[in-house]
């Protein structure tokens, strides 16, 4: 009996021993990821800076002006102007949707012929003679 | 020790006498004698034994141990704690309101020698200057080839430069980190920013150090790791003041000015949105300051804290509404002023003559010296002079600005009754234009006190009361009727009900006395009129314009359209609604706009 306790007290103290050491060691390797990561953190930091002046840099206002009046026939742009405030009336209602490629000077069928019962209400009927 | 004699006489005559052989006493002695020299070896050899055993032991456990520790340590240095927060030793960023980079750092290089480790110094030095014109030829070769350790070659240079000096190939030549400070709008809110030089150097970082503006009033603050990175956010919102700088170049040129200011305050907060101050210089090449001749003539002068100046009729508000807040007047008395006033030896002259009489109100519409002198005259000096200090007049500006405690008003020695009577309408005191904005914005904020700042949402706490209510709003309506139908009719943006007041002094001489042709021609101002929210103050410097037939030097000429043109811009990117309606776009058919095609 004696025996049996001593060489379970001994296995245990190995088994112990081992856990220790193989936990020791994991911890070690989590440190160096830890350190790994806030290098590349850093580095990350680092280069994010350098984007952040890059986008500072580029949309500085007196480049924003510059390509404005470069591109000013493209994209007429011009500075806020008070007039440009606009009351909630003055705003229209939705034209009733008409399709955006309807050819001019071609009549459109009000009452459209020869369409059978199941075209759905809303379909186009300008797509008919296209 | 007492040895036993092998044959002791006794015992052998003894034996001798009983017929025994004595030979045998001999060998027993000599027996016992052998075992206990036996037994002394035994123990000693025992001894040794243990102390080997001992050693060993020692030994195997000094080695165990070791090795123990030495698969459970690590191989480095003991660390105070692992999870130190990223190093964040750079200094902060600077931003506008909205978060807008004013100021970042960016990763460099310096380059340095160190010329005992170099092969060919010559060929080095001859490179060297091909990748760097500006650098000395021959004093570069005499670094090289001296007894010099170390030498500075560059402080900051670009990666295209730094791969061309590696292609040199000399392992003289090495390079440090460096972080740069990088103002990526340029010359953009220049004097509010100021710049920043290198302090301390060594081979592997160096300090920045802010030299101007607010890189030197928040040097601390911005170098604090504690701060973990946040950035500075200062008040400007950089669209605006890109605007702002921008009419202000415009007006300068077009007013012929040798110098603007333009100030953008707002008036509850006393948050400056926008400052600008012409001419103005790059940060990131900032110029080296003038060691001769006016210090105002230099780019790095920031005209709207650092200038002081004479501000002419823009403070006859102030005497209008001291004379109100005291009850000695109300917008309709009526107040004698006829040009010229004389007191004692001096004479006080109006730009033209109007009338006998004019109401407060239209001393101030008209713009008359005479009126103010008078208002003045029952408030007395030493009221006045207790009411300006109160507005801020007397002391630097607290605003957050190295350049700050530079601005220290020019205030009379003896305030007596005739420099009563000329501050009263803006000349004897010189303050920087923005004392006069937080003053305006003082008077716009119903009468409490607004102290100008430059940091966005610290918390202000409403300011002590210097004006009532009732009075700032009557002087309100006084200079609503200015740009309505006085002297700064070309501000009245329709629709921002501006309120404002212009003032055109004569520019002091510095021996003494006033330039017959030059002024400092300044608007000042409020928007909208009726709840305000902004004020504006701009100041040009010697302006003139040829205008309706003749040259024109007063600021409704000058100051006024450009302050005008700077409502109009600003107003909308402030989120300011015009009040009035749009108007009607007669003849105009609003149509989809088709993008895209």
């Amino acid at each position: 009996m004696r025996t049996l306790i001593y060489l379970a007290t001994a296995l245990a103290v190995m088994g112990l021993a081992f856990w220790a050491y193989r936990v020791n060691y994991e911890t070690q390797d989590r440190l160096g990821d830890l350190r790994t990561i806030n290098r590349e953190i850093a580095s990350l930091h680092e280069g994010l800076g350098v984007l952040g002046a890059e986008w500072a840099y580029l949309n500085r206002p007196d480049r924003l002006r510059e390509l404005v009046n470069m591109n000013f026939t493209r994209v007429p742009l011009l500075p806020l102007a008070p007039e440009q405030f606009g009351t909630a009336a003055q705003v229209a209602y939705p034209a009733p949707e008409v399709a955006d490629d309807l050819p001019l000077g071609e009549p459109i069928d009000v009452i459209a012929t020869g369409i059978d019962a199941n075209t759905p209400a809303n379909a186009p009927a300008v797509e008919e003679g296209q | 020790m007492i040895r036993t004699p092998l044959r002791p006489l006794a015992r052998i005559l003894d034996a001798r006498a009983k017929g025994e052989n004595p030979d045998a006493i001999e060998r027993e002695n000599i027996r016992l004698r052998g075992e206990a020299t036996r037994d002394r070896e035994r123990l000693r050899a025992e001894g040794r034994l243990l102390m080997m055993g001992l050693f060993f032991l020692a030994a195997f456990v000094t080695v165990g141990a070791r090795m123990g520790t030495l698969a459970a340590a690590q191989p480095e240095e003991p660390q105070l704690s692992e999870a130190a927060p990223a190093i964040i030793a750079q200094r902060a960023d600077i931003t506008d309101r909205e978060g807008r980079v004013l100021a970042t750092n960016l990763v460099t290089h310096a380059l340095y020698a160190q010329p005992p480790m170099m092969v060919d110094p010559e060929r080095t030095a001859e490179k060297l200057v091909k990748i760097f014109p500006d650098l000395d030829h021959d004093r570069l070769v005499k670094d090289f080839t001296g007894t010099r350790k170390f030498v500075w070659i560059k402080k900051k240079i670009s990666p295209e430069q730094m791969q061309d000096v590696h292609d040199i190939g000399d392992p003289g030549l090495l390079f440090g980190p460096r972080e740069m400070r990088l103002y990526p709008n340029g010359s953009l809110a220049a004097h509010i920013l100021g710049g920043a030089r290198f302090g301390n150097e060594g081979v592997n970082s160096a300090e920045i150090v802010g030299t101007a503006g607010v890189e030197k009033a928040f040097d601390g603050w911005l170098r604090d790791p504690a701060n973990g990175g946040a950035p500075l956010k200062l008040s400007i919102d950089l669209t605006i003041q890109s605007a702002l700088e921008e009419i202000l170049a415009g007006g300068m040129k077009l007013m012929n000015a040798k110098g603007a200011t333009a100030i953008l305050m707002e008036v509850q907060t006393g948050e400056i949105v926008a400052m600008a101050s012409l001419p103005d210089f790059d940060p990131n090449d900032r110029p080296a300051p003038l060691t001769k001749g006016d210090a105002s003539d230099s780019p790095l002068f920031n005209r709207a804290v650092q200038g002081v100046y004479e501000l002419g009729s823009t403070f006859k508000i102030f005497a209008v509404a001291q004379a109100m807040e005291l009850g000695l007047v109300n917008p309709s008395t009526m107040v004698a002023t006829a040009s010229p006033m004389r007191v004692g030896k001096f004479k006080i002259h109006d730009f033209h003559n109007y009338g006998p009489q004019l109401s407060v109100t239209d001393v101030i519409v008209e713009s008359s010296n005479v009126g103010t002198a008078r208002i003045v005259q029952m408030i007395g000096p030493e009221r006045q002079r207790e009411f300006l200090t109160r507005m801020g007049f007397v002391e630097p500006t607290q605003v957050e600005l190295g350049e700050a405690p530079t601005g220290r008003p020019i205030v009379p020695a003896k305030w007596s009754d005739i420099s009563a009577m000329t501050i009263g309408y803006g000349h004897g005191l010189s303050a920087s234009p923005l004392h006069l904005a937080a003053a305006y914005a003082t008077i716009a904020n119903g009468g409490r006190r607004v102290t100008p700042t430059l940091v966005h949402d610290i918390g202000h706490q409403p300011g002590e009361r210097v004006v009532s209510e009732d009075v700032a709003r009557r002087t309100m309506g006084m200079m609503r009727a200015v740009v309505s139908r006085g002297t700064a009719s070309f501000a009245d943006v329709k629709g921002y009900q501006v309120a404002g007041k212009t003032g055109t002094a004569d520019k002091a001489k510095p021996t003494g006395g006033y330039y017959k042709d030059k002024v400092i021609a300044t608007f000042a101002g409020a928007f909208p009129a009726t709840d305000p929210k902004y004020v504006l103050v701009l100041s040009l410097d010697e302006a003139s314009t040829y205008a309706a037939g003749e040259t024109r030097r007063t600021a409704g000429w000058t100051a006024v359209p450009v302050a005008g043109e700077v409502i109009r811009r600003v107003g909308p990117l402030l989120g300011l609604r015009p009040e009035e309606g749009p108007t009607e776009l007669a003849g105009i058919q609003l149509v989809k706009a088709k993008l895209g095609h």
